[in-house]
């Protein structure tokens, strides 16, 4: 098996697209998910019976379906329903409600991870709900759910490469699409693999700054 | 909407592959179990050099998708002189490996929440390591850790849908087989979400109740 680079060099251009597709879904997706995600968990936390049975529903049909068939419901079962999306705002609506569920689980536990004391002791120095929520829920929540928020980012960039079926033009599929022109397809796949890897790690490596960015206050602490 | 007929039609076709696909799912469970017990051990291991190599195999099998995963074992295996693999084959080695390096993870947790005096005893009986790590390493990180492993299997059902680029027809392939001769999207995609839904919900449920009676134990 010798490793041909030309194959690689000489598509240079296409696999910097499939790139840009890639993060460009990615970060659009992680943005609609968190969106979704806050708004269903203060949905969960604040809403009445008649909100948050559909919504538990919703969480539960979401939760045990694959991420695919997902994407399939939205690109195909879309039109049915008036939604005739491209290929990738459907990747990316897709992607974004996939991830809501998980990140409403994470918001919740950290609304709740906050100590309630802490709330009451507030209200009786007059700060107000939305200083309070600012000041305090926030920063402390952040904390705690801040390597479960990385943790989720890097699934669904992962989880970007699914998106190739619905033929997205994303660095799967541009690279899979090279290895059936010229038939290399262990040299593109294992391109592929590392270029995975060097994502997922940047990701994880800006997460721990992140968290020493956002713990910085935990420090100063009096004792 | 729903054109019930024609639904109750493609009902045995996708009992069949529902087969297909808990078969895969569960080999990939039984034998990733089996590469998270060796790996798990790796990173627990004194040797730095075989802790890192437990690390790097972990890196790289949660660290690449699935889908790249698999098309990479099906591509690849022709290459080093076993060109008829079957879709079968390379599907439930492709999601072996992947569920082995977050079992891995698991085992690693259930390993050391053993308490280590029960180490030292079975030394001075005179267990050899292995006899330790069958006897009393495995079977209690096990009872410790089913919670995780039941949540695992959910994983690996949902992540079973990907092996149709393999060339196998599990049951999201053959929904899409459906779907592509009657042209209805919505029933049949709703379908396939319903199976899913049918065998993960019970499962979640049961992973719930396991944790909870777990808790219930150790409290």
């Amino acid at each position: 098996m010798i490793f041909d680079p030309s194959i690689i060099t000489d598509h240079l251009g296409d696999i910097g697209e499939g790139f840009m597709v890639t993060l460009g879904t990615w970060s659009a997706g992680v943005a609609l998910g968190l969106l979704l995600g806050l708004l269903i968990a203060v949905a969960q936390l604040f809403g009445n019976r008649l909100v948050r049975a559909p919504l538990r529903v919703f969480i539960e049909m979401i939760r045990s379906t694959p991420f695919l068939v997902q994407l399939f419901l939205v690109y195909y079962g879309g039109p049915s329903f008036g939604l005739s999306l491209d290929p990738i705002p459907a990747g990316i609506l897709g992607l974004g409600i996939y991830g809501s569920v998980y990140f409403a689980e994470i918001f919740r536990t950290g609304f709740e991870s906050v100590a309630r004391g802490q709330l009451e002791a507030a209200d009786c120095l007059g700060i107000s709900r939305l200083q309070c929520i600012m000041r305090i829920q926030i920063p402390q929540m952040l904390v705690i759910i801040l390597p479960a928020l990385v943790n989720l980012v890097t699934i669904l960039c992962k989880e970007t490469a699914v998106l190739s079926i619905i033929t997205i033009p994303e660095l799967t599929m541009v690279l899979t699409g090279i290895g059936s022109e010229t038939f290399a397809f262990v040299e593109t796949l294992l391109v592929l693999c590392i270029g995975y890897l060097l994502l997922v790690e940047a990701c994880s490596r800006l997460g721990m700054l992140l968290e020493v960015r956002v713990g910085r206050f935990m420090q100063k602490q009096p004792r | 909407m729903f054109d019930w007929p024609l639904l109750l039609k493609n009902l045995p076709l996708l009992l069949d592959s529902l087969l297909v696909t808990l078969e895969i799912s569960v080999a990939a469970l039984a034998f990733g179990f089996v590469i998270g017990v060796i790996v798990g051990s790796l990173r627990l291991s004194p040797l730095p050099f075989l802790r890192r190599l437990g690390g790097a195999y972990i890196f790289v099998f949660r660290g690449i998708p699935l889908l790249v995963q698999l098309l990479f074992i099906y591509y690849f295996l022709p290459r080093i002189g076993l060109p008829n693999v079957s879709p079968m084959v390379a599907a439930v080695i492709g999601l072996s490996l992947a569920a082995g390096a977050y079992i891995a993870e698991i085992m690693r947790g259930g390993f050391l929440a053993i308490p280590g005096g029960q180490l030292e005893a079975a030394g001075l009986l005179g267990l050899s390591r292995g006899q330790m790590l069958v006897r009393i390493r495995v079977p209690q990180a096990v009872r410790l850790t089913l919670p995780a492993l039941v949540n695992e299997m959910i994983l690996l059902i949902k992540a079973s849908s990907l092996v149709s680029v393999v060339g196998l027809a599990d049951l999201t392939r053959t929904a899409q087989n459906i779907a592509a001769s009657d042209y209805m999207f919505v029933q049949d995609y709703l379908m396939l979400a319903g199976f899913y839904c049918l065998i993960n919900i019970p499962l979640a449920f049961l992973g719930g109740q396991l944790e909870r009676h777990l808790k219930e134990r150790t409290a």
